[in-house]
């Protein structure tokens, strides 16, 4: 399963690479390659993007030979979910930042986190929330002087 | 005489009351660190780093290597009472340490684990003391051409040893390259790979990185784990922590063996605790008298891999501090801070800035003396802090990371980053691409390419110049070596196996 499952990675990633490598080139070559007084900043550039190229196809090209012994492709999708969702409230807390400060977005996240990821009760969410973002303000704003993102309330 | 008068310097800083502080401070953290399963050094240093930018440099690093070897010492008891590795470099000790813990010897494992740590921990600081000066030395020789080649060999060796593709290691280390080409070119100021935005011109911040893929990528996959375990009772007393004559008898090989092994090991750019610990394991069983007790709870099995983890950190702080080639993740931070304090790792740091590497050496004594005193007579205590519930530690890492990439910058855009290399991180972990070549790649690129652009302006153009100069060519041609050897058959599976088996 694990070996089928990076298989099809391996040609994603190989894929993507591959893509990333083109576009490195392609930049690389709008820039000066070699000026009078040495390589440009296109020089180094261009080749790792080469060697990107090169070596992401043959990734592709190995995952696409090897024999996956007939593994069925499976992922484990619950938790893999579950990471990803922890990621997207990640996410959304920073997006949420910029509007609700530190303290709030933090504590929302906090509280996400205790309540759905961890399946905990709310009140114990709401405490492990609202403790651990006072901590963190009162440590850093307050203690250390350490600037972080601030909301409408200047918190 | 220079040696003896350099370290006497050394402990001259760090008994300085504030730097004996920090460095209890960072082997205490260490310590917690290398017990919670999921929060690695690598990444708290990362994390802490933003902390130590108004400290004084020499006790910032003191603290940051305090938190680094610290780690190694937490790692064993997570091993033996958990059977889970605390860090990477603990593995192989949960074969031996947890059958220990079965049978009721679970003080005895964590003091022997100790013990080694100390023992070996002391030898690798006095290898560090001993061959560092003349490594340094050698070393002023070296010019453009030869610096390049060495980071070739350094990143060649890491990335042979990082993980079980050849393939993802040496794209993960492009990856790095790339990263850290975003911004402004040095010596042209054109800039490069900015996207349209003005912000991207300083380039990205490595700390945005490192805790992205370290940090952020740990906290997914062990909320993707989502396993809890149970962890076996430690004796009480302190008399309880002590192995019996018998079992201390059985270690004394163990002990020098985890000692130069991890030295060694650790020298090459590289090599790890992890590697080294497995292969101290390897020569223990292979010259036992009962290699049949092996993975049943013998307490070599726990001395030579602790040992070896731990004499691996002076080792790892030779091409760091004499040559300025980071080894792994966790050097990697500890080199781009002191870029960031004005210390400039090399062959003349011992000259340029005598108080942080003395005092570093020096502090290195005395922390492996705390951490003995830690994790002996208060190991159980630290063993409570694996009842600390997961769903209050992993919100307090996310918190610890924001604060951590905005507090460098005081940009949102820095956090826009984080959640996207957050992302990278947890995605090379799913597909098994090492993420130490992309963050040795980043912190050695530019460097990397200024010595390269540097060769060819000297040269004019003739790329030749690499291969001209005895020492540039030996380290070229080691690296090709290294990369081409995989390509034997016997020799991959050799290695695959070596890096599988350290998990």
């Amino acid at each position: 399963m694990l070996r089928a499952f990076l298989k099809k990675g391996d040609v994603i990633s190989g894929a993507v690479l591959a893509a990333l490598g083109v576009f490195i080139i392609t930049q690389a070559l709008a820039w000066d390659y070699y000026t009078l007084d040495g390589p440009g900043p296109g020089f180094f550039p261009f080749w790792y993007g080469v060697a990107m190229v090169v070596l992401s196809l043959l990734l592709v090209l190995n995952a696409a030979r090897t024999d996956s012994d007939g593994d069925k492709a499976g992922v484990d999708w619950p938790a893999t979910g579950r990471a990803m969702t922890v990621w997207l409230a990640f996410a959304l807390s920073v997006g949420l930042m910029d509007f609700l400060g530190f303290l709030i977005s933090f504590a929302l996240l906090a509280f996400f986190l205790v309540a759905v990821i961890f399946r905990r009760p709310f009140t114990t969410a709401a405490v492990v929330a609202v403790m651990s973002a006072l901590a963190f303000h009162l440590i850093f704003p307050v203690a250390l002087s350490v600037s972080l993102p601030t909301g409408p309330f200047g918190f | 005489m220079e040696i003896a008068s350099g370290l006497l310097h050394g402990f001259a800083v760090a008994l300085q009351p504030g730097n004996v502080f920090w460095c209890f401070v960072g082997c205490l953290l260490g310590t917690i660190v290398g017990i919670l399963p999921g929060l690695g050094p690598a990444a708290t240093i990362a994390l802490l780093l933003p902390l130590t930018f108004k400290m004084d440099p020499a006790g910032g690093i003191i603290m940051l290597a305090g938190i680094y070897y610290g780690a190694k010492y937490g790692g064993s008891t997570t091993s033996i009472l958990l059977n889970i590795p605390g860090e990477s470099s603990s593995v192989v000790t949960c074969l031996d340490g947890y059958q220990m813990a079965r049978k009721g010897r679970a003080g005895a494992a964590l003091g022997i684990a100790a013990i080694a740590s100390f023992v070996a921990g002391t030898v690798g600081v006095i290898g560090l003391t001993l061959v560092a000066p003349p490594v340094a030395a050698f070393a002023l020789s070296f010019s453009s051409p030869e610096y390049f080649a060495l980071m070739c060999l350094g990143l060649a060796l890491v990335v042979l040893l990082s993980g079980t593709s050849l393939l993802k290691g040496l794209l993960s280390l492009l990856l790095g390259l790339w990263l850290t080409s975003i911004g402004t070119d040095l010596f042209t100021a054109q800039s490069r790979f900015i996207f349209g935005q003005a912000t991207l011109l300083g380039g990205i911040d490595f700390m945005v990185v490192a805790i992205g893929v370290f940090a952020i990528g740990e906290v997914m996959s062990s909320v993707e784990a989502g396993e809890e375990a149970k962890v076996l009772p430690v004796p009480r007393g302190f008399r309880n922590l002590l192995p019996n004559a018998e079992e201390l008898k059985a270690c004394r090989f163990a002990f020098l063996n985890g000692s130069i092994t991890g030295f060694l090991v650790g020298c090459l750019p590289g090599g790890g605790a992890t590697i080294s610990s497995f292969i101290a394991y390897g020569i223990e069983k292979a010259v036992s008298k009962h290699p049949e007790q092996f993975g049943k709870g013998a307490p070599e099995g726990v001395a030579a891999p602790e040992g070896a983890n731990n004499a691996d950190t002076g080792g790892a702080l030779v091409p760091l501090l004499t040559l300025g080639i980071p080894s792994g993740g966790s050097t990697a931070i500890m080199l781009s801070a002191l870029v960031l304090w004005g210390v400039k790792p090399g062959p003349l740091m011992m000259q340029e800035s005598p108080d942080v590497f003395w005092g570093l050496v020096a502090s290195m004594y005395i922390g492996n003396v705390v951490l003995l005193i830690l994790n002996l007579p208060l190991v159980p205590l630290f063993a409570q802090i694996l009842r600390l519930p997961v769903y209050v530690l992993f919100p307090v890492i996310f918190g610890i990371s924001i604060v951590g990439a905005y507090g460098a910058s005081g940009r949102i855009f820095d956090l826009g980053l984080l959640v996207g290399f957050g992302l990278l991180g947890y995605a090379m972990s799913k597909l098994k691409y090492p993420s130490a070549p992309l963050i040795l790649g980043f912190v050695l690129g530019d460097a990397m390419e200024r010595a390269l652009r540097q060769s060819l302006m000297m040269s004019q153009g003739d790329l030749m110049t690499l291969v001209q100069r005895p020492i540039s060519a030996i380290m070229l041609s080691l690296a090709l070596v290294i990369l081409l050897i995989p390509l034997f058959g016997w020799f991959n599976r050799l290695r695959v196996r070596a890096i599988t088996e350290n998990g």
